[in-house]
């Protein structure tokens, strides 16, 4: 069986930022463990002489030219932001636990 | 904000003993990004080098640098590291508004270099070899620059503005393992092995360097050890300290405020500190905990990076000879003391006292002109000394003084006259007459002159108070312009007078 349980669901939405209900959570810890099983599962076939994958493609080394191709302008990189100030995007300051 | 105590050092030393390592990230000067085409430059407009790829906009695939990646394993051979076979670029979770995606993307468990050793020497002559970890690729963040705070630092601020120009920009971490055996030297093993970094990045060409501009920039671990004990203390973890004499003092003041605590029966707490350029002082910045669960996990927008070990010998045949070796050729060849080797070296004039040198002019003197009256100049004017004049025009000047052409005075004013813009050594000395006047006709009439005029000075010379005829050397030397051999011009004075 998975170690999931509702504290460590919290804990997690807590990282990703995402707020849960109880009933959310509830449900996720359930689902999140069925899917860590079935994980696990793969993990059990999968011997030694089978590499791990993070890409499905059989590429390595793909390179691009060290050559500067247009960016976008101020105006577009600024489009769809909640708040700007002059030419830099706004945000909230997230660290006041630091003051 | 409360002042922390500190131990007095020399006893913070006799009773701890100090466990470093460093984390230092290199800005690369590649023409663009690690991950997308936008430019990779200094101080542009805010925002102007973005793309929906830096600025995880939906839809934007990375592509990696190749640039990027051959400066990686350039580095990595400088450090003495071994090249991975094969490494792959993770995503590193984290929300905070430096980068867009909510990730930043670095590499983890397959750094592209690891295993390596550098040897940093202290002004002591001490050599101490600090090893490497690893060396890894990743992307730089975004600038914030935090709003409402006193001095626009984090502290107190209410919004903080973005400028994504610098995110994205590739970045080497290089991180040591534990350095312990550094003892009272520890603060300046720190600024040595930074200094060491630095020049290397810089000899090999891979990155800008310039510490002020945030090229390279270090975070410091510092823990202390009861003497005696085995296990190591809880460390703290300095960020951004970005210059050698920061590191220095950073190091100093963590070991100072950390011996405090643990004196007065306190526990050190696990955290990052930010350093205070201005009080020369640390601060708490967060705890490590939420927020170091990172989740890694391979990126899947990038393949893996495989270097080729025909491409890894090619690129370590490109390695330029490096800065610690070089260093010890040139300071044979020259014939410094360690302290005035070192004077060349702390005012980064190495290349140019070896120009000058290459140019002509004895060791000695090309030394006693860049460190001295040059360096002083560029201080004056805020600028470096290798900006002021070129080093065949000090080769010129030091020739001119060798042959008596010049006296230390007049050359001076050459120099003067050079940085002014007036042209060449020979311009400025032909346009301001600056020629010794060896002419002992011409000193005698001005002697015979200055004499007369002070009757009271040519009396006392006469009464054998020879330092009375510092006035009339004064005097001379006015009436000459400067351009007369004060040596010469004491001399005839006693024999007029005499």
């Amino acid at each position: 069986m998975s170690e999931i349980n509702a504290d460590l669901v919290r804990h997690l939405a807590g990282l990703a930022r995402i707020d849960l209900s109880d009933a959310e959570v509830a449900s996720l810890t359930s689902e999140l463990a069925v899917i860590v099983d079935s994980v696990a599962k793969v993990v059990e076939v999968a011997t030694p002489d089978v590499p791990a994958t993070s890409h499905p493609l059989p590429l390595l080394n793909v390179f691009r030219d060290d050559e500067v191709r247009p960016s976008l302008t101020v105006e577009q990189a600024l489009s769809g932001a909640p708040a700007r100030d002059g030419d830099r995007f706004t945000v909230a300051a997230i660290l006041d636990e630091e003051v | 904000m409360a002042k922390d105590a500190l131990l007095d050092y020399d006893t913070a030393i006799k009773l701890y003993e100090p466990v470093i390592g460093f984390e230092v990230h290199v800005e690369l000067n590649t023409r663009t990004k690690m991950f997308c085409g936008c430019a990779n430059a200094f101080g542009q407009g805010a925002n102007t080098n973005t793309c929906p790829t830096c600025l995880g906009l939906p839809g934007g695939l990375p592509q990696v640098n190749g640039k990027a990646i051959e400066s990686a394993i350039r580095l990595g051979l400088a450090l003495g590291c071994e090249i991975a076979e094969n490494c792959r670029f993770a995503r590193k979770n984290y929300f905070y508004p430096d980068l867009a995606k909510n990730f930043q993307t670095s590499q983890y468990d397959e750094p592209i270099a690891h295993d390596g050793a550098v040897v940093v020497e202290l002004e002591s002559g001490r050599e101490i070899e600090i090893l490497i970890e690893r060396a890894h690729m990743e992307e730089d963040a975004g600038k914030l620059t935090h709003v409402g705070g006193a001095t626009g630092r984090i502290q107190g601020a209410d919004h903080s503005l973005v400028d994504f120009n610098r995110g994205g920009v590739p970045l080497i971490e290089i991180v040591t393992r534990i350095i312990d055996g550094a003892e009272a030297d520890a603060p300046e093993v720190g600024r040595a092995y930074v200094g060491a970094v630095r020049d290397l990045v810089k000899a090999l060409g891979i990155s800008n360097a310039r510490m002020e501009e945030g090229n390279v920039r270090c975070d410091a671990n510092v823990s202390l050890r009861p003497r005696g004990s085995g296990t190591l203390g809880t460390r703290t973890e300095t960020k951004n300290v970005n210059s050698l004499r920061s590191i220095e003092r950073a190091v100093r003041y963590e070991i100072q405020r950390q011996a405090a605590v643990l004196e007065s029966g306190g526990t050190i707490t696990q955290e990052t500190r930010h350093w205070h350029e201005d009080s020369g002082t640390t601060s708490p910045g967060r705890p490590k905990s939420d927020a170091d669960d990172y989740r890694y996990f391979p990126e899947p927008d990038l393949v893996p990076v495989a270097p080729s070990r025909e491409w890894v010998a090619e690129l370590a045949g490109t390695l330029p000879e490096l800065p610690a070796s070089r260093r010890k050729r040139l300071r044979a060849a020259w014939g410094f003391t360690a302290l005035e080797f070192q004077d060349v070296v702390n005012g980064d004039l190495l290349d140019a006292v070896e120009a000058t040198v290459a140019a002509g002019a004895a060791p000695a003197d090309a030394r006693k002109w860049w460190t001295g009256e040059l360096t002083r100049i560029a201080n004056v004017q805020g600028v470096e000394a290798s900006e002021l004049v070129t080093p065949g025009q000090v080769a010129e000047v030091a020739a001119l003084v060798a042959s008596g052409d010049l006296t230390d005075r007049l050359a001076r004013q050459v120099l003067e006259g050079v940085i002014a813009g007036e042209g060449s050594p020979a311009e400025v000395i032909e346009r301001r007459g600056l020629r010794v006047v060896s002419d002992d006709g011409a000193l005698i009439a001005a002697i015979d002159q200055a004499l007369a005029a002070q009757p009271d000075v040519l009396a006392k010379i006469r009464d054998g108070k020879v330092q009375a005829a510092g006035a009339v050397i004064g005097a001379v030397m006015r009436a000459m312009g400067g351009s007369a051999d004060a040596a010469r011009v004491r001399e005839l004075i006693l024999e007029r007078a005499g």
